[in-house]
């Protein structure tokens, strides 16, 4: 295995394949993809306060981004479970499974260099072919269940934002009016870097930014949405039936990420202060 | 707001999974504390519709669904997909054959 030539401090240092060479490295593999699985080299993490933020130790050593600046998180809650993911590793690594040490890494690097205006304008462009806007004409049993799953959740969208979304069967899919864009461009602008980096993961695991909206606005809640997203999936597994090890595999990841993507807008988005309760409420 | 249930229910399957996840010494570790901190907190109140308790308990749900459905994926994972591929032996055996032995190696 090429990775384990290399010392033990490679976490420090950025891998080889990504010191200026551009986005595939000379082994042909992408620059920014670590490996799958590396042994745990480390007995104790513990979580520390710098001047940026809050910082990871993996024994003495102090945690690195995949391109080598130091790991700071802003808020503690977030350290702290980046801070489980590491500790819940058993013998090997499985960078697979870290989701929220893969977001924070993805937030501190910004590898595909994206701007706010841009991560906002992918995030709505999502909007034009949404998930729960496209529905099917038949067959009419799922035509009926999209109608009753995912009409609640466009209601509910369209009241709490002021827009106006509809759905479609055309294959063009919904047409949206510029004013909603608008509306959701601007509420998404009220976002800070980090959360939109989440926002944007959360939409593009749910393909929707409705269900994403309702999901980090509290409305339902990630197995609801993560239903809702794969619904004529469900459908079909009801009709012909579960195939464990790809349909539940698929579920508990989209479950996971989802999950992920969520916990890091909240955790980024709110403030650390804890709001003492007003007598006079 | 989401319909999340009974937050001791949530509480008491979170505190489940982190158990899961760190071992032996679970109790000490950050995370177990600052969720039974953060509980503890938020409990005392006389208001039904408190807003903050309601995002600590979505937050709370949140976190128990990433841990469940991590520890369900790797699971599936070590199941269904963490073999690897079969030794020749073992391809072999599935048909019943066994591999001929060469005194100088295979021909």
């Amino acid at each position: 295995l090429w990775w384990a030539h290399f010392p033990p401090t490679r976490l420090t240092r950025p891998p080889p394949a990504a010191a200026g060479s551009g986005p595939v490295g000379p082994c042909g593999r992408r620059a920014y993809a670590p490996p799958a699985e590396r042994k745990r080299f480390y007995q104790n993490v513990s979580i520390s306060q710098g001047e940026g933020g809050f910082e990871i130790n993996l024994d003495h050593r102090k945690l690195k981004t995949p391109q080598a600046k130091l790991f700071t998180v802003p808020s503690e809650a977030l350290a702290i479970a980046v801070a489980t993911e590491w500790d819940s590793q058993k013998d090997t690594i499985k960078f697979y499974t870290m989701h929220l040490t893969t977001l924070c890494n993805t937030a501190l690097d910004n590898p595909t260099q994206r701007n706010k205006t841009q991560l906002i304008r992918a995030a709505v462009k999502f909007l034009e072919t949404d998930t729960v806007c496209y529905r099917v004409e038949e067959p009419p049993a799922l035509a009926e269940l999209q109608k009753n799953e995912w009409d609640p959740v466009i209601a509910w969208a369209e009241k709490r934002y002021n827009v106006t979304i509809g759905s479609s069967t055309s294959i063009l899919g919904p047409n949206i009016p510029a004013s909603t864009k608008e509306t959701f461009v601007s509420h998404l602008a009220s976002y800070n870097m980090w959360a939109l980096q989440g926002i944007e993961f959360v939409i593009t695991q749910l393909k929707s930014l409705i269900l994403s909206m309702s999901l980090i606005d509290r409305h339902i809640t990630v197995e609801k949405a993560v239903l809702l997203s794969r619904l004529e999936e469900e459908y079909q597994i009801r009709r012909w039936g579960n195939v464990e090890w790809a349909h539940d595999y698929d579920l508990c990841e989209l479950r996971a990420r989802t999950a992920a993507g969520t916990l890091f807008v909240h955790l980024c988005s709110e403030s650390s202060t804890v709001k003492h309760k007003l007598l006079q409420d | 707001m989401a319909a999340l249930g009974a937050p001791l229910r949530t509480l008491r399957a979170l505190l489940r999974e982190l158990r899961h996840a760190a071992g032996r010494s679970y109790r000490d570790s950050p995370a177990y504390r600052h969720v039974i901190a953060a509980f503890r907190a938020h409990r005392v109140t006389s208001e039904k519709l408190c807003r903050a308790q309601q995002e600590l308990h979505f937050q709370a749900a949140t976190y128990l669904c990433l841990l469940r459905s991590v520890r369900e994926h790797e699971a599936l994972h070590r199941e269904y997909h963490g073999k690897g591929e079969r030794s020749p032996q073992e391809v072999a055996g599935l048909v019943g054959f066994r591999l001929p032995q060469q005194p100088g190696g295979k021909g």
